[in-house]
């Protein structure tokens, strides 16, 4: 069993952990830290599989860095949607 | 033999992070083991040759991700205790169990095998401009998709405008904090910088580069030592448009003038690569930061 | 003499780890957060002290040292600022619970 074996299964399971948060929990930040969990799960396996040969296989590395950056974004993005709509139904319940 | 106890000790770590982070009771407990397990991410991909990308984790999925998910946590309706986790126990806990077998089964082999493209990217890479390959990648063999990856950044941030809410009130900050700042600013700054400049040669470019700059920006803006950042002002607009902007006047002259869209004169190659890094690390930074403390304009309704 | 040196790093490192856990239990078996982030900043700071210093003596470069003293400094720093801001915290929190129990 080589590094890179080990982190591809644990970037799996990492993955899987996320897939069953997001199946069972309800809030909706708590929804959007497990996808964000299957996101470290997927680049945790990019990152082992570019590791399996030397020297390190660059184009799964530059996915992985621009993926960050554009998950970071989109997770933005998905907490602005959320709080806006949070807003939304305090303010009808509040005037009926 | 101990290098096998760090992994294994890593690799177990972040599965019991990531189990904890899921069951965790409170929220706000929740949102503070997801940064720690951020960090231990990041630490896991420098144990596997990727310092830079681990100091880009380190920076937007513990850091910046942490003060969105704080941030949201303030706007948040409460949740209610007793469901943390609902139904489908049973069903839930099956299909991730076949998906995690059939997943394994998947890539498993793939340890193994070995694939022609670095190789590739190894030969061409004298050609490219740059000495270090994954900012030959990039910015050179792949230049296309990093474009539309500035987009997608751009476009979030536009979004983000279009969805306005009351800004939250800032608290005063406490002075020790807003010193340790002002200590730590130059620091974000000069390491940022560094990280571009070594992009050509070394691990590191644009993209590390912008991320930790945005994370030094977030400090400021927090400790109230930056003034507010608003859409309205030009120097922000500039920012933000400068690196989409300069990457499509380099595409729309190599289309009209050279071999074709994005594909450089071979003389032309580094300035024509240093020029784009420079603009997108400078519009990567900003609109990080505008995601992450940007003021929302005030509801007018 | 590099042998030598080797020798002597070892106790450093292994003070070192020695604190980190200490500060790791304490805080987990202390009762409240002033003892737990005594423990814990008592951990950063001469933990991570013995350990630098424990490497820089085994350091092929001056310049290797260098990083590590700079790296022992933002921790140390950093561990400062939060374990204030966190007591800070703490103790307005008591404060307004107080008020609310006398109301």
């Amino acid at each position: 069993m080589t590094q890179s074996l080990l982190f591809l299964v644990v970037g799996v399971c990492l993955w899987v952990i996320g897939l069953y948060g997001l199946l069972r929990v309800r809030h909706v930040i708590r929804r959007l830290i497990a996808v964000n969990i299957m996101g470290g799960g997927a680049f945790t396996v990019m990152v082992a599989i570019a590791v399996r040969t030397d020297p390190v296989d660059p184009v799964f590395q530059a996915l992985v860095v621009t993926g960050l950056v554009v998950a970071v974004s989109a997770t933005a993005f998905a907490l602005r949607l959320a709080s806006a709509e949070a807003h939304c139904t305090r303010r009808r319940e509040s005037r009926p | 033999m101990i290098e096998w106890l760090l992994d294994g000790t890593l690799a177990a770590l972040l599965l019991i992070l990531a189990i904890a982070v899921i069951r965790a009771s409170g929220l706000y407990a929740s949102v503070v083991l997801f940064i720690a397990f951020g960090l231990l991410l990041a630490l896991t991909w420098a144990r596997l040759g990727a310092p830079d990308l681990a100091l880009a984790e380190a920076a937007i999925g513990a850091g910046l991700t942490g003060v969105l998910l704080l941030g949201a946590l303030a706007h948040a309706r409460p949740e209610r205790p007793s469901n943390t986790l609902y139904g489908y126990r049973w069903p839930a806990a099956l299909v991730s169990m076949a998906l995690a077998a059939l997943l394994i089964r998947a890539v498993w082999p793939l340890a193994e095998t070995t694939q022609p493209l670095p190789a590739q990217v190894m030969t061409e890479l004298e050609a490219s401009g740059v000495s270090h390959p994954v900012t030959a990648v990039l910015l050179n063999f792949r230049a296309w998709d990093t474009l539309l990856e500035l987009l997608v950044v751009l476009f979030a941030f536009l979004g983000l405008r279009q969805l306005r809410l009351a800004p939250l009130a800032h608290t005063e900050p406490w002075p020790l904090l807003a010193a340790w700042g002002r200590l730590l600013a130059p620091l974000a700054l000069v390491i940022g910088g560094y990280l571009l400049w070594r992009g050509t040669s070394a691990p590191g470019g644009a993209f590390q580069g912008g991320a930790l700059l945005a994370a030094g920006l977030v400090v400021l803006r927090l400790n109230g030592v930056l003034p507010a950042l608003s859409w309205r002002q030009w120097p922000v607009r500039l920012g933000v448009l400068l690196g989409v902007t300069v990457f499509l006047a380099v595409a729309a002259l190599t289309h009209a003038f050279g071999a074709g869209w994005l594909t450089y004169p071979v003389a032309w190659n580094t300035p024509l690569i240093v020029a784009i890094e420079v603009a997108a690390t400078l519009s990567i930074a900003l609109t990080l930061a505008l995601l992450v403390v940007g003021e929302p304009e005030e509801v007018h309704p | 003499m590099t042998e030598w040196l080797v020798w002597l790093s070892w106790p450093l490192l292994l003070a070192g780890a020695f604190f980190f856990i200490a500060g790791t239990v304490g805080m987990l078996r202390f009762p409240d957060v002033y003892t737990r982030l005594h423990a814990v900043t008592k951990a950063d700071t001469l933990g991570l002290g013995l350990v630098v210093a424990g490497l820089s003596v085994r350091a092929d470069s001056v310049q290797a040292v260098a990083v590590m003293l700079l790296i022992w400094l933002l921790v140390m720093g950093s561990g400062a600022t939060a374990c204030q801001l966190l007591g800070r915290y703490q103790r307005e929190h008591e404060a307004q619970q107080e008020g609310r129990d006398r109301d």
